[in-house]
């Protein structure tokens, strides 16, 4: 190679972790992310100027029209994408990265020598590059609300497991026979998509994190595999890096959960156990205090501290500008606002944070689970939005609970809690939720958004 | 058992590189808040677009007469592209949101 080419691939691939490092904090994070971005235009650039090989003129004019095409579409997207959307924006991208992979290995099979190390690492770009791909576009189906909603066939755990198991054996059997042709790999290919459509397909609500981290991770691992097809740093380098980020995220996902990575893999995954957002509990298990708007208006007027506990039901009613006009009026007069955001709400990691961070709302008011749960027991009122499983108190003793054991906020040791949901239909499928029959709690029942511009126009009355 | 012995043989080198690229990213991403998770993954899924040089080399070791290699090698460029532009983009885009009290 190049001896320039593989200077710039190292200067690339130092910008990669430089950039990443400086994504970690809030200061630094546009930094970081301009660096990486300027080292990805270096890596593209020199491929292409570099190449040893002699090229004919019109491969250049492809490469140029492909990557121009590319660009516009994407950055077009980029820039009008609402951020509730995020969560499906980034499984599109990472499905086309997926994709690529893929295409790169079908093409890279039908040249190969057959030497066994290149047929490895072309057959696990194939599979993983297309499962990433299906699996990722059945994520962006579902987020977008174009899909049906969760399907499980029957023993579906059973006929995943059994997939997944003929793509490794039938990977297996390509590299281990020599076997080769265009029905060989497109089968392979197909496996590889079923299996992603598979896996995908019965998952939904709060557990979409989990899934787009796993498929942020793949594509990083297809991308890394096909690096070592080129023998090339910067690719492998990138690839691992994205998939060490992404195993990262799945996993503290998977904690804020109260899961294992196999259970989510094998088990019982998205078994309905974690539903967030508007969903009443099935039965009651005492009675329930109501508020009107103006009892918490008085409440919140006269409070020292307040805290928001914002779910994903906040960015379904479209509250996030109300919210922050009420934390505003409230910070005017002396009170103490902060957000306490649990890692799982939204659709995918960080998700609440973006979405309050689009209206505004300074970063360091948003405050992370075990930063804000000591603080609860001084906090005057809390004010739960479209939350409901996070702040269920069940989590910590209750046994027989499904979703005990999952990290929470404890909201429950605050003075006053005030729940905003729009019913409390009884005859809803869920889990009941005891904090709604806390002493200490009201319900404050109605649309999000209209519950707290009311209150915003009772504040400003007083 | 030979050939896995002669496998790590080879590519001793990579294999350490590998491993210790595995330890930069875990160090690296480790103690990132919860509040720049999702600039931070779409920013790493931006750099997994990094297939896109893979996609390049594709089409420029192609045959001028593969048809096939090349218009699959295309649809690669295009993809890989649209995930470098698109998630660099957004994320920029996000993190501009992210502002600090004066």
């Amino acid at each position: 190679m190049n001896i320039y080419l593989s200077i710039i691939y190292l200067v690339s691939t130092i910008t990669f972790i430089t950039g990443l490092k400086l994504l970690g904090h809030p200061e630094t994070a546009k930094k970081g992310n301009q660096i990486a971005a300027s080292g990805m235009g270096l890596a593209i650039v020199g491929t292409i100027l570099l190449h040893e090989l002699e090229v004919p003129g019109f491969i250049y004019g492809l490469i140029a029209a492909a990557i121009a095409i590319g660009a516009i579409i994407g950055y077009v997207i980029a820039v009008k994408v609402k951020m509730t959307k995020m969560p499906e924006l980034v499984s599109l991208f990472n499905g086309f990265g997926g994709a690529s992979a893929a295409l790169i290995g079908l093409v890279e099979f039908g040249q190969t020598s057959g030497a066994i190390s290149q047929v490895v690492t072309i057959v696990a770009a194939i599979s993983i590059g297309s499962l990433t791909f299906s699996g990722s576009m059945i994520a962006w189906a579902k987020l977008n609300g174009t899909m049906w909603k969760d399907i499980r066939l029957p023993h579906y755990n059973l006929i995943n497991n059994v997939i997944f198991l003929g793509l490794i054996l039938f990977a297996a059997y390509i590299v281990w026979s020599g076997a080769s042709g265009i029905i060989i790999v497109s089968l392979l290919c197909l496996i590889g998509l079923l299996y992603g459509v598979l896996l995908v397909i019965p998952i939904g609500g709060a557990d979409m994190p989990v899934v787009i981290s796993l498929l942020n991770s793949l594509t990083g691992i297809a991308a890394a595999i096909t690096g070592i097809l080129y023998d090339n740093m910067v690719m492998l380098a990138g690839g691992i890096l994205v998939g060490s980020a992404g195993l990262i995220l799945t996993f503290a996902m998977c904690d804020a959960m109260n899961r294992s990575l196999i259970n989510v893999m094998f088990g019982a995954f998205g078994g309905g156990a974690v539903a967030e957002g508007d969903d009443s509990h099935a039965q009651t298990g005492g009675t329930i205090k109501k508020a009107t708007v103006s009892d918490v208006a008085i409440l919140m007027n006269y409070a020292a501290r307040v805290i928001f506990v914002p779910g994903y039901g906040l960015a379904v009613a479209q509250a996030q500008h109300a919210i922050h006009e009420l934390e505003q009026l409230l910070e005017n007069r002396g009170i103490e606002v902060k957000y306490a955001i649990h890692p799982v709400a939204g659709r995918m990691p960080g998700h609440m944070n973006v979405l309050l961070a689009e209206t505004n709302v300074e970063y360091d008011k948003l405050a992370e689970m075990e930063d804000v749960n000591p603080e609860f027991q001084n906090t005057d009122v809390v004010l739960v939005v479209g939350a409901n499983d996070v702040v269920n108190p069940a989590a910590r003793h209750d046994t027989a609970s499904p979703i005990f054991g999952m990290p929470i906020l404890d909201v429950d040791h605050a003075k006053q809690i005030i729940v905003n949901k729009r019913t409390m239909n009884p005859g809803y499928a869920g889990i009941d939720n005891e904090l709604f029959y806390n002493q200490k709690t009201s319900m404050l029942f109605g649309d999000a958004k209209s519950i707290i511009q009311a209150l915003i126009t009772e504040l400003k009355g007083m | 058992m030979t050939e896995i012995i002669d496998f790590i043989k080879n590519n001793l080198e990579l294999i350490y590189i590998l491993i210790l690229v595995i330890f930069i990213g875990v160090e690296v991403i480790k103690h990132i808040p919860a509040v720049l998770h999702t600039p931070l993954m779409s920013g790493a899924n931006a750099l997994s677009g990094v297939v896109i040089v893979g996609a390049i080399l594709v089409m420029l070791n192609a045959d001028p007469d593969n048809y096939l290699a090349l218009g699959l090698g295309f649809v690669a460029v295009v993809l890989g592209i649209i995930n470098v532009v698109g998630g660099f983009a957004v994320t920029n885009r996000m993190l501009h949101m992210f502002k600090k009290k004066k």
